[in-house]
């Protein structure tokens, strides 16, 4: 804390006139180094947020002011079943998701903890997925998903176990199936990787300790690395849900949300109705509505900290 | 639970496989010996090398497709399709020579670039005020930029594209260049508040008592030092722009404006039947650079997707 000792002695030996005040002032200081952040933060952050659920009390559409309405647009949105379909696939969508990336991506990390050759080189592998671009890789799986020269079509094939072609993007559990499974494929690297350096964290002599006291494998990873993990799966995971519950990029490259609507997100539903349709009114009010969803997640994440926070003590930094 | 000893993060460890851990310093195996060869085999090897055949499957389909001849890509009974004897450059040659390809990788990249040093810059001077100089409320402006990472660009396309017309943006480079920052200034200046943090107190009171004003204390001492931690940033920030898809589809219109990810989502679907192999070569040119910049800074991308989530 000595540095703020310091700065202070000097005032008191120059007169401190208004322009020192302005330069030397910590509070000033800091005010003045917030300022390009706090500009784009305020301008094109938290105002277009309140701007936006403005915009879903009104009936804005693209090249019109419009005027309020009230709760029209969410009144609209009760009676529309579309709007209540996305509702429940983002639904699905995110918590299907959310749990296989979770499972698979703790598997893996628990994998890539162990020695073996290439190690290095596996992990850096594992994580190429999150790396290229959403739109690129859903492009591979949409021809990979292609309805009449999909490799896995082929492969099933020559195997003999189906007869013919799988309409993957063209039939709507296998769209919601194959939208899934993008998703999972893109995000396991991040949560393996993510935990993995937590599970770096945990002493290995914890383990050999449990193992002495007649601990098994399973006992290993119920006792000592899960309740280690806790604080990090609960942030990773958070992340995760957010993420894959405003998910557009990936449905809008492989489906664009059909068939018949089946794979349409609320982040997708709100982009057509608001841009292709040019319903902004309506459209806000699809994307206002995802925020408590959001909020809720936030909560989440918040607690999560908290909690880390506890468990390590005062010295977090 | 709470006893149990936690070590911080080592994040370079996570990826060059060097584990920090006490037990690996004396080059034994942990407690690996306690498995056989065969049981090893089936829980770890096995499992592992499906996972990543599965993760990167994809990709090798991607460049696959895009050196096949178009005979062999729509005809499966005749040809092995999971290799081709006679890869062709035709698909790269029509993507470069014949279409806005070269245009698209450029917007991607200046708006990306552009994007990036805004963020960073900003970045750099909010962590430092609010780590360093603790001025009134700094936890509470902290928790707010937090906050903000946390809203998804799909909750904001629709009042921005309003914003952005209004400010006469539509469809200028300039629109996304002024928009990525509310994306990358959260995450880069939690990142950095993270190593500015490690940097220890008493370099900026020598400096200080030498009578350093605080812009030379942040240019000459702190930044040198968080080097990496720039580092960290600019490659993570610069990956996010180039992904980033909503607000270029939404504010972009001209074909010649479009970054990669719209304009191969756009332009290349039409009903052409033997579109494919241009649109994997485009999406493979379009992944390649960030992949290039991967392979160099492997552990600089973990550090910063870690570091983030650290915090």
């Amino acid at each position: 804390m000595a540095d703020v000792a310091i700065p202070r002695a000097k005032p008191q030996m120059i007169e401190a006139n208004a322009w020192t005040q302005l330069k030397h002032n910590r509070n000033w200081l800091g005010f003045w180094f917030m300022v390009p952040a706090m500009a784009f933060l305020i301008f094109f952050l938290a105002y277009p947020l309140g701007l936006g659920i403005w915009l879903s009390f009104t009936d804005t559409r693209i090249g019109r002011v419009g005027q309020f309405v009230g709760t029209e647009n969410y009144e609209w949105l009760w009676d529309d079943s579309i709007f209540w379909l996305s509702v429940f696939n983002t639904l699905l969508y995110t918590t299907v998701a959310s749990a296989i990336k979770f499972a698979v991506g703790l598997y893996l990390a628990l994998l890539l903890n162990e020695n073996m050759p290439f190690k290095a080189m596996l992990r850096a592998m594992v994580l190429i997925p999150f790396i290229v671009p959403t739109v690129l890789s859903a492009l591979a799986f949409w021809w990979i998903f292609d309805s009449q020269f999909s490799i896995i079509s082929w492969s099933l094939k020559h195997l003999g176990l189906i007869n013919q072609n799988i309409n993957f993007l063209g039939d709507t559990t296998w769209a919601r199936i194959c939208v899934i499974f993008a998703n999972i494929w893109r995000g396991v690297p991040f949560v393996a990787i993510t935990l993995l350096a937590g599970l770096q964290t945990v002493s290995p002599s914890l383990y050999e300790a449990a193992t002495l006291d007649g601990a098994t494998r399973w006992q290993n990873f119920r006792f000592i690395t899960y309740p280690l993990l806790t604080p990090i799966i609960a942030v990773v995971m958070t992340f995760s849900v957010l993420f894959t519950f405003t998910d557009f990029q990936l449905i809008w490259a492989m489906t664009r949300g059909g068939p018949v609507n089946a794979t349409h997100l609320m982040a997708t539903l709100s982009y057509q109705r608001a841009i292709i349709a040019g319903q902004l009114g309506e459209g806000a009010a699809i994307s206002s509505a995802m925020i408590p969803f959001l909020l809720a997640a936030i909560m989440v994440s918040w607690f999560g900290l908290q909690r880390r926070k506890w468990q390590q003590g005062e010295n977090n930094d | 639970m709470t006893d149990l000893p936690t070590r911080s993060i080592d994040l370079k460890a996570v990826l060059s496989g060097s584990s920090p851990t006490a037990a690996k310093d004396d080059h034994s195996e942990g407690m690996s010996y306690l498995q056989s060869v065969p049981r090893r085999l089936v829980t770890l090897y096995l499992p592992l090398t499906i996972i990543v055949v599965v993760l990167l499957f994809p990709f090798y389909w991607m460049a696959l497709t895009s050196v096949k001849p178009d005979d062999q890509l729509l005809d499966l009974d005749k040809f092995n399709p999971f290799w081709t004897w006679n890869p062709t450059f035709k698909h790269f040659h029509k993507l470069l020579f014949e279409s806005y390809y070269p245009h698209w990788l450029w917007n991607t990249m200046y708006v990306a670039i552009c994007a990036t040093m805004l963020s960073i810059i900003a970045s750099v001077l909010a962590a430092y005020a609010i780590v360093r100089l603790r001025y009134k409320g700094a936890n509470l402006v902290g928790g707010l930029i937090f906050l903000a990472y946390l809203v998804p660009p799909s909750i904001l396309f629709i009042p921005l594209a309003t914003v952005v017309f209004q400010y006469g943006l539509f469809d200028s480079p300039l629109a996304l260049i002024l928009t990525y920052p509310t994306i990358l200034i959260p995450f880069s200046t939690w990142l950095l508040m993270g190593y500015f943090k490690t940097i220890p107190f008493e370099l900026e009171e020598c400096a200080l008592i030498d009578g350093a004003s605080r812009w030379q204390i942040l240019t000459k001492i702190v930044l040198p030092l968080a080097i990496p931690g720039l580092i960290s940033a600019f490659i993570f920030c610069f990956t996010l722009c180039w992904n980033e898809f909503i607000y270029a589809l939404t504010f972009l219109q001209s074909t010649s404006n479009k970054t990669v990810p719209v304009a191969i989502v756009n332009e290349f679907v039409d009903g052409d039947i033997y579109r494919w192999g241009s649109l994997m070569a485009g999406a493979l040119a379009g992944s390649l650079p960030l992949v290039i910049l991967y392979a160099f800074f492997v552990e600089h991308y973990v550090s910063a997707m870690t570091g983030a989530v650290k915090e």
